[in-house]
């Protein structure tokens, strides 16, 4: 195994987190959330595991396209797919969580509506990149896509659900995030390590995407 | 045979904390089974991801030689 230490850390800091995240003391008492607070350590680090591995692709795409070299795209391209899965288990756990809370699979939100056209955005990543045979072709044309599906992206989940008038998820519209129903601050004790867990865990997905990516492309060369 | 022997150790283990493991597992409401459930099943897929980790790794280096 290549470099291994922060590979080891991630599994360690997930293990923390289902344990901390069922064990541990936290203010079990916020109306209607009652114990699904405790959630936070497992909903929440999805989607920053989608947003750092988006950041990385997106590093990657403009290095593509100063550079012209062809790992620089791969990479790009297998985070991309990685940040993808753990949206999808970013939708599907809200969408429970938000049945067993708000009483609904999906509400109009603009925070919930945000992350699915995100999605879709980049799901339309994946469809322009198959449709392009020619290696130079794709890295460019799904780089530069990629340079404005980045800030779209992010400007769809976080910018546009603050300016919200009214919003039921938490830190968006006229809600609060965690940090101030967390008194105690027993909430961050967890909460930390397991974001760093499950990013670690993404970034390490990610790399081994990349890295079979690139054995299949080095391969197709010889 | 080393790698069964962690398993026997395990095995071992178990045994001897039976009595303590039950209790420790009958506590409130039994929620420390769907605990030992979920590391479980993380544990298994971390184990997966680092086999595939070395797989790729061997792959990796019988391309650089060639």
């Amino acid at each position: 195994m290549r470099k291994s230490w922060w590979k080891i850390l991630s599994v360690v800091c997930v293990i923390y987190a289902i344990l901390g995240g069922f064990l541990m003391p936290a203010p079990d008492d916020i109306g209607i959330l009652a114990k699904t607070i405790r959630n936070l350590h497992f909903h929440v680090p999805m989607w920053f595991t989608m947003i750092l591995l988006l950041l990385v692709s997106y590093v990657y795409g403009i290095r593509y396209l100063n550079t012209g070299n062809p790992m620089h795209d791969s990479m790009s391209s297998s985070f991309v797919k990685v940040a993808m899965l753990f949206g999808l288990m970013g939708l599907a756990t809200g969408s429970f969580w938000a049945r067993f809370t708000w009483g609904t699979w999906w509400i109009e939100d603009a925070k919930l509506n945000g992350a699915a056209i995100g999605m879709l955005i980049y799901t339309a990543y994946y469809i322009l990149r198959n449709s392009i045979d020619d290696e130079v072709k794709r890295g460019k044309f799904s780089s530069v896509y990629n340079l404005f599906a980045f800030p779209i992206y992010i400007v769809l989940i976080i910018v546009i659900p603050r300016m919200a008038e009214t919003s039921l998820h938490p830190a968006s519209g006229d809600t609060v995030g965690f940090s101030t129903l967390d008194l105690d601050n027993n909430l961050r004790k967890v909460f930390y390590l397991a974001t760093i867990g499950w990013i670690l865990l993404g970034v390490w997905i990610a790399t081994l995407k990349h890295r079979l990516t690139e054995i299949k492309r080095i391969d197709e060369e010889i | 045979m080393r790698k069964y022997s962690v398993l026997l150790t395990l095995i071992g283990f178990s045994a001897m904390a039976q009595t303590s493991m039950d209790d420790f597992f009958y506590q409130s409401g039994k929620i420390y089974v769907v605990v030992a459930i979920l590391v479980i099943i993380f544990c298994l897929l971390a184990f997966y991801l680092v086999r595939l980790d070395k797989k790729i790794t061997k792959l990796e280096k019988e391309q650089d030689e060639a």
